[in-house]
């Protein structure tokens, strides 16, 4: 196997609507066991997919939106969220889940996953990957 | 170089699937490496045989399979996305009780990990999609 990559999950959809975000999610849960250095972007109405509070119920459609709560556990840190996809949008990150991780590296302190980013530091990160998937 | 190729859309509804396939043919007259094609999304629809397109257009179905058999390139069809879709090899229909199987071939269907292996060692993942 070659080295470890950097990977990018751009997610630019609502989760429901398309298909994207749920075929999108199930990428990044399999791609987990391959232990690469992988984070999430959300950006445009990508970012609708981590909302508090979703109720897919009259929709007959599956609500995924607790399966971002799994993602600390399977080592997704990064979650890069466009502030201005979100102020757009008339959302805060308070609207967002509170999504974490446990930091090995601190005796498992419980951290913060979702990392609001300007447009231009999403850039810098989106140039600093080796692999870029969009969903 | 070593390419893989991610096809996120189903054929005629999308130009993804062409625009893929033209991609694919370019990197391996110009010499590279094609690691893999997987399919994804609606993509799977790019791999069951049953399609009949007027004969008077492409065959987007049949222009794979036969690039699978000229260049042996490995056509990956997403097991999940293909459930749920009714894209389904014999092996599949079989298992899920199906009573019948439309897998063209020189296609076949296994796991997400062939995805992310393919972005693993390719040099450049290439993705075609909206």
């Amino acid at each position: 196997m070659a080295a470890i990559k950097k990977m990018m999950y751009i997610n630019r959809t609502a989760p429901h609507g398309t298909v994207y975000a749920l075929e999108g999610l199930e990428v990044v849960l399999i791609g987990a066991a391959f232990e690469q250095d992988v984070s999430m972007a959300f950006m445009d109405d990508g970012v609708f997919q981590l909302l508090k509070g979703q109720d897919a119920g009259d929709t007959g459609i599956k609500n995924f939106a607790p399966t971002y709560r799994a993602l600390g556990d399977y080592d997704v840190q990064k979650l890069y969220v466009d502030k201005v996809s979100l102020q757009e949008r008339g959302l805060v990150l308070e609207d967002l889940q509170h999504l974490t991780y446990e930091d090995e590296d601190e005796d498992y302190a419980e951290k913060p996953s979702i990392r609001l980013v300007s447009r231009q530091e999403l850039s810098v990160l989106m140039d600093q990957q080796d692999v870029l998937f969009n969903f | 170089m070593k390419f893989s190729i991610m096809v996120n859309e189903a054929p005629y509804s999308h130009q993804a699937a062409d625009t893929a396939y033209h991609f694919a043919k370019a990197v391996l007259a110009q010499g590279h490496e094609l690691f893999r094609v997987f399919f994804y999304h609606d993509g799977v629809n790019n791999g069951t045989r049953l399609a009949t397109p007027p004969q008077d257009d492409r065959n987007v179905v049949a222009r794979w399979s036969a690039l699978a058999q000229e260049s042996d390139v490995d056509l990956v069809v997403c097991v999940a996305a293909a459930q749920r879709r009714g894209i389904a090899d014999v092996d599949e229909a079989r298992r899920n009780s199906k009573d019948a199987d439309n897998l063209a071939p020189g296609f076949r269907i296994s796991g997400l990990g062939q995805l992310i292996e393919a972005a693993i060692e390719a040099d450049r993942l290439v993705e075609f999609g909206d």
